[in-house]
């Protein structure tokens, strides 16, 4: 039997599909013992999600976030680097595009401050990567650890920026003020209105394009480059890798400062796409569900982009659920979300040996019937 | 030809849509990331605003509890979406999507309460603040044996320095010797729900001499509460009455009524005596208050109370007049 191989879509399409099936087949049971019929709760998170223009904006919008927190996870982990900074990467990075937006943002066209915004996005979300990165590979220091503590440090740092800096006066909410127009990244509605094509305001913005580019940038580096090819070496076996003559302080800082760069483009998104000013904990725990984003597309880009539309369905149609039934208690779609975390992360191999064996046979009867 | 029919059916959905706002009376309520069980500001809007209306007027309020920074918008949005109006936004994190929102439906009606919002379809409630704590700033000083007491404020904000000012304000009124102790437990929305914190503030404060603390803090008050009771100190309350949190040692609460102020606008446009613009909801108006029941009944004597009805009377009549923080960003005494 052992001569039969597991071919890839088995892998990475039919287990990943079967774990969610199983996710809401659970999410059911708990809709029928609140008393909503899960098939009508379906179809209202569905209508939501994509019934109509400003239900795909709006999931299009938070998928953009995860396409960009759960690439950056993807990346580290190539390298077997488990980057759990995304949120405070991600954070950090909304006070670079803050800085560039609020400075130049009245100085320069359009033209030219958004280039920036993009670069200083990337540029505080990977220094912000860069130092446990650097622990890690020289000391010793576990990723882990270091990302866990930046997260808080970021959270210190931004709350102090917030509220002693960027706020402005007689302001009450710690947030800073409104970014110049230039310094904004267009709204796809708005963009698309000059050519004739109306549709309902949404925050979908053009970062989710960017991030497209950054899923193509990024199955381009890990998977045809020299970089690319040494992070995964590393990431498979980093003894045999070092052996080979693979920089190990190089490929891992390299492999981190990517990893927060990714993740630093979720400001863009969210910050200079659709808040226009820097708000606290604008992140909202994005950065850590990346990571589940990660696990579920197994860290392909093509895997996490239909990843972040699956939790990009669920945020928005958690929302009109919310709305559809009012009794509800609006936590039941964080119930939805872990669940589904629970399935594709957590006992991602749970149904594997199963469904190997039953393929095996499959192919086996196959055989012998052939015979 | 297709710009015709563009139009017509534009034209066919916002008169379906005048027509059912016309026919149906929908209020909503969209409360802040806190959550409406949040045991202070969004609760006593639930409590005393959406049961309430729901008793006295058989309608039951829309809401709706957004679970991150891009549901608030959306969820505004949404509920306008469908007609309901008025609709009430609770707290200032509102401002920008209110703004937003409001411009949109013009048709609609809107309500923020802590904030004010410029536009002829939303009605700004403010409450003052500094009043209801002047009141319970008299009622401190009195009470306190050393001529001592305390303030314990949540995140420090203006709003926040409102109230700590007319404490203040209040305390000295009634004893020009009164010393108060003002801190502030955070800088961050997190020191609205950071009762050990309280508990720690205000056990500092009793360390100085203080005997009466009052807390403006949302749920890290709690903590200032039960420090108060294990030393067997007096506390002051906030929001909604919350004397009965730890009897005995509540000598009061300062009420700010906005359940009531979201009552009050639900029950206008209900009538149709609906107006945009500033609503101030102050102590002649019973926007804000003092508490006396059965659990500080024993607290407050017949001196304490003649004393702060007459304090109250004043500041009504305008012979009175406390010193607004926000005013001037400053608190003049």
């Amino acid at each position: 039997m052992s001569q039969h191989k597991i071919p890839g879509w088995v892998n990475f399409a039919l287990i990943p599909v079967l774990n969610v099936l199983l996710a809401f087949l659970v999410s059911a049971l708990v809709f029928v013992y609140i008393d909503i019929s899960p098939w009508s709760a379906l179809k209202v998170m569905w209508q939501g999600a994509f019934g109509y223009d400003e239900g795909w904006g709006y999931t299009l919008y938070y998928a953009t976030g995860f396409i960009f927190t759960g690439l950056a996870v993807a990346v580290a982990f190539h390298a077997q680097l488990f980057n759990i900074g995304g949120e405070g990467q991600a954070y950090v990075a909304g006070l670079g595009v803050a800085l560039i937006s609020l400075s130049l943002g009245n100085v320069l066209p359009a033209i030219l401050v958004i280039p920036l915004v993009i670069v200083f996005s990337g540029l505080f979300g990977a220094s912000w990567a860069f130092i446990p990165a650097y622990l890690q590979a020289k000391r010793g220091s576990h990723i882990v650890i270091t990302t866990i503590m930046f997260n808080f440090i970021g959270a210190s740092l931004m709350g102090y920026m917030l509220v002693e800096v960027l706020k402005p006066e007689f302001s009450m909410a710690p947030e800073s003020a409104r970014f110049p127009e230039a310094s904004l990244i267009p709204k796809i509605y708005e963009v698309l209105k000059p050519l004739g094509i109306e549709l309902t305001p949404s925050p979908l913005n053009l970062s989710f394009l960017f991030a497209l580019v950054c899923c193509v940038f990024v199955w381009l580096f890990v998977w045809n480059t020299k970089w690319g090819y040494e992070i995964r070496a590393f990431g498979a076996n980093p003894s045999a890798a070092k052996y080979a003559g693979v920089n190990a302080v190089k490929v891992t800082v390299m492999a981190m400062m990517i990893s927060g760069m990714l993740a630093g483009f979720f400001a863009l998104n969210t910050v200079s796409g659709e808040m226009h000013q820097l708000k606290l904990n604008y992140v909202a725990g994005f950065g850590f569900t990346g990571i589940a984003v990660a696990l579920m597309g197994r860290n392909h880009p093509i895997g996490i982009v239909m990843a972040s539309l699956l939790f990009g369905f669920l945020y928005q149609g958690g929302a009109e659920l919310a709305f559809e039934f009012p009794g509800v208690d609006s936590k039941i779609i964080v119930v939805l979300q872990g669940l589904i975390i629970l399935f594709c992360g957590a006992l991602e191999y749970m149904l594997k040996p199963y469904v190997e064996k039953l393929y095996l046979a499959a192919v086996a009867k196959k055989e012998v019937s052939h015979a | 030809m297709k710009v015709l029919f563009k139009i017509a059916a534009a034209a066919a959905i916002s008169l379906t849509a005048t027509v059912s706002m016309a026919l149906e009376f929908k209020p909503a309520v969209i409360y802040d990331q806190a959550g409406k069980n949040d045991k202070s500001f969004n609760e006593a809007v639930y409590r005393n605003g959406v049961l309430q209306f729901a008793v006295d007027k058989g309608v039951v309020v829309r809401e709706f509890e957004p679970q991150n920074e891009a549901q608030m918008e959306q969820g505004l949005r949404r509920l306008a979406q469908r007609g309901n109006s008025p609709i009430v936004a609770i707290g200032f994190t509102f401002a920008s999507a209110v703004e937003k929102v409001a411009k949109e439906f013009p048709d609609l009606q809107f309500a923020i309460i802590d904030m004010v919002v410029d536009l002829p379809n939303v009605q700004s409630i403010v409450f003052a603040e500094h009043e209801g704590s002047f009141m319970v700033g008299v009622l401190a000083a009195m009470a306190s044996e050393t001529g001592k007491v305390g303030f314990v404020g949540g995140m420090d904000i203006p709003l926040i320095r409102k109230f700590a000012c007319g404490f203040e304000q209040g305390a000295k009124f009634y004893n020009s010797e009164a010393e108060v102790f003002a801190n502030m437990t955070g800088t961050t929305p997190s020191a609205w729900s950071d009762p050990a914190k309280g508990a720690e503030l205000a056990k500092a404060q009793f360390s100085k001499g203080a005997d009466v603390v009052f807390a403006a803090a949302g749920g890290t008050g709690m903590g200032v509460y039960q420090a108060a009771k294990d030393e067997s100190k007096l506390a002051i309350g906030v929001d909604s009455n919350q004397n009965y949190i730890q009897p005995g040692t509540m000598l009061t609460s300062m009420l700010k009524k906005v359940g009531i102020a979201a009552y009050t606008t639900w029950e206008e446009a209900q009538a149709g005596e609906w107006e945009p613009g500033f609503k101030v909801m102050n102590t002649a108006n019973g926007g804000v208050d003092w508490a006396l029941d059965q659990y500080n009944e024993k607290l407050i004597t017949a001196e304490m109370k003649a004393k702060v009805e007459e304090v109250k009377a004043q500041i009504i009549s305008g012979e009175i007049k406390v010193h607004d923080y926000m005013s001037t960003n400053s608190c003049e005494m």
